[in-house]
């Protein structure tokens, strides 16, 4: 697979503290799905904002593939909360990502409702925002970064404020989009149950600056279940991991 | 409307016992025949039209310079920190203030008039703004940068106005009302208009021509504020 997003020797700092993470690569090769885990502070959030240009790096370089003629943005973000425009109804909500592309008003249309049906909510197209559930509201957010065809897309713990029932029902929800759409994802997440049903390969930061100190290939076969042994190993392998890390970071 | 409706029964009473002279509370019942003899002799319909006439300027120069005014000066910090203190200088001082200024800068004229309303709905509508405008979520402003929408203009147009509508429509509203007292308070000084109909009847001791104007006034407010509430709710039919 070839690779679609070259992240070499990141440093990420809060405004203008020392770095609090340093020294992050990879490669993400088109179509994976990586998971980035940690406990928080570590800089995850900040690492996405910095990939997606949104906050300068410190140091280091994000490399992204040539133009492939596709009206499309490199990265696009799914936040934590579903950070909606309120006077904004559903549909055009997702035409809001879509305003930054040289699309025509129609094209814009079409490609909002085309990806609203993609997750499922084509007949929410003219509701507002208030009136919908905190998972629909999740969805859409999802479709808004879906909606621009991101050579990356970045999760920032998307499913963190969702009931329990509801996050199992969008892990499910995302890993369909993923194979449907064949996006490239990149998901930070401190539910360490979540990154293993999700990703093809963990990377654990921890220490103070935070580095990747573990980098799992999940092997796991698909769909996962929750309730099997080799599912069970990974998510302690991954506690055993993080909690290292915490304790070596406490004694720097 | 109970209340409304006590309150007339006590204001027609009281002069009708004898407790009070007709011509120190004019009754209700008087009301009718006055109104009628203002709008036959063609007065009450040019007190209106010219006190309109100022009102409507002066409020939609008052309310687009307070808006304006509101919204650069979060844009541009350093605009904010330049003219806070002359703000601050400027607000406390009534329209009432500037009359003498307006008359000897325009004369008595329509003019002057707009001047007293403009100054009279000016500060309103950029407190309300700048209010509005700086309490807006910094993190739709983030939303805005990750879609590609990065110039100010973007974010102005995309984000900063829709998300303080609420806010700069309250201020508006304000002014609205704020606007028909600073009619007014200029045609009090010889402008045409309602207020100068006002004064001209009450220094003929017509009582009951000064609360046709007053009522008149009222109306005219609750009319433009009705008008302004169906834009309101037109405006913001995305709030729950």
């Amino acid at each position: 697979m070839a690779t679609v997003v070259e992240l070499r020797d990141l440093a990420v700092a809060h405004g203008d503290g020392p770095p609090v993470l340093a020294g992050f690569s990879a490669s993400l090769p088109a179509g994976s799905f990586t998971a980035v885990v940690g406990p928080s502070g570590v800089g995850k959030s900040t690492l996405l904002r910095v990939i997606a240009g949104l906050t300068p790096a410190r140091s280091g370089e994000v490399v992204v593939p040539p133009d492939n003629g596709v009206m499309h943005r490199p990265f696009a973000l799914v936040f934590q909360e579903p950070r909606l425009l309120p006077w904004r109804t559903v549909l055009d909500n997702i035409v809001f990502g879509l305003e930054g592309l040289a699309l025509s008003a129609e094209q814009r249309l079409t490609r909002a409702r085309e990806t609203l049906a993609l997750v499922g909510l084509a007949d929410l197209t003219g509701r507002w925002p208030h009136q919908l559930s905190g998972g629909q509201r999740q969805r859409i957010n999802l479709a808004r970064a879906l909606a621009v065809r991101p050579d990356l897309l970045l999760l920032d713990e998307p499913f963190s404020a969702l009931d329990a029932i509801t996050r199992h029902t969008m892990q499910t929800e995302l890993l369909r989009l993923w194979h449907e759409t064949e996006t490239t994802l990149l998901f930070v997440t401190h539910d360490l149950d979540e990154a293993v049903f999700l990703a093809d390969r963990i990377m654990v930061l921890g220490g103070r600056p935070a580095r990747v100190v573990r980098d799992f290939e999940v092997t796991l076969p698909r769909p996962r279940r929750r309730d099997t042994q080799g599912f069970a190993e990974h998510v302690g392998a991954l506690r055993e991991a993080l909690s290292d890390t915490v304790a070596d970071g406490e004694g720097i | 409307m109970f209340g409304l409706g006590l309150f007339v029964a006590i204001w027609e009473a009281a002069p009708a016992s004898g407790l009070v002279s007709t011509l120190f509370v004019p009754p209700p019942s008087l009301l009718p025949g006055a109104i009628w003899r203002e709008i036959t002799s063609g007065y009450w319909h040019e007190a209106v039209l010219a006190s309109l006439g100022h009102y409507s300027l002066g409020l939609l120069l008052g309310t687009g310079i307070g808006v304006g005014l509101g919204v650069v000066t979060v844009l541009w910090p350093r605009l904010d920190e330049a003219l806070s203190w002359i703000i601050r200088l400027l607000r406390p001082i009534p329209g009432v203030a500037w009359v003498p200024f307006a008359i000897v800068w325009f004369g008595v004229s329509e003019t002057a008039a707009t001047f007293i309303i403009v100054v009279g709905v000016l500060w309103l509508n950029f407190y309300a703004t700048h209010a509005a405008v700086a309490a807006v979520d910094k993190d739709l402003l983030e939303l805005a940068d990750a879609f590609g929408h990065s110039g100010a203009w973007a974010k102005l147009v995309k984000i900063l106005l829709p998300a303080a509508t609420a806010g700069i429509l309250s201020g508006i509203r304000s002014g609205v009302g704020q606007g028909w007292m600073a009619v007014v308070t200029a045609e009090l000084f010889g402008i045409p208009g309602l207020g100068q109909r006002m004064i001209q009847a009450s220094s003929l001791l017509a009582t009951d021509v000064v609360v046709v104007y007053m009522v008149t006034i009222a109306a005219l407010f609750g009319l433009t504020d009705m008008v302004f509430l169906l834009i309101r709710d037109r405006l913001l039919q995305w709030q729950r």
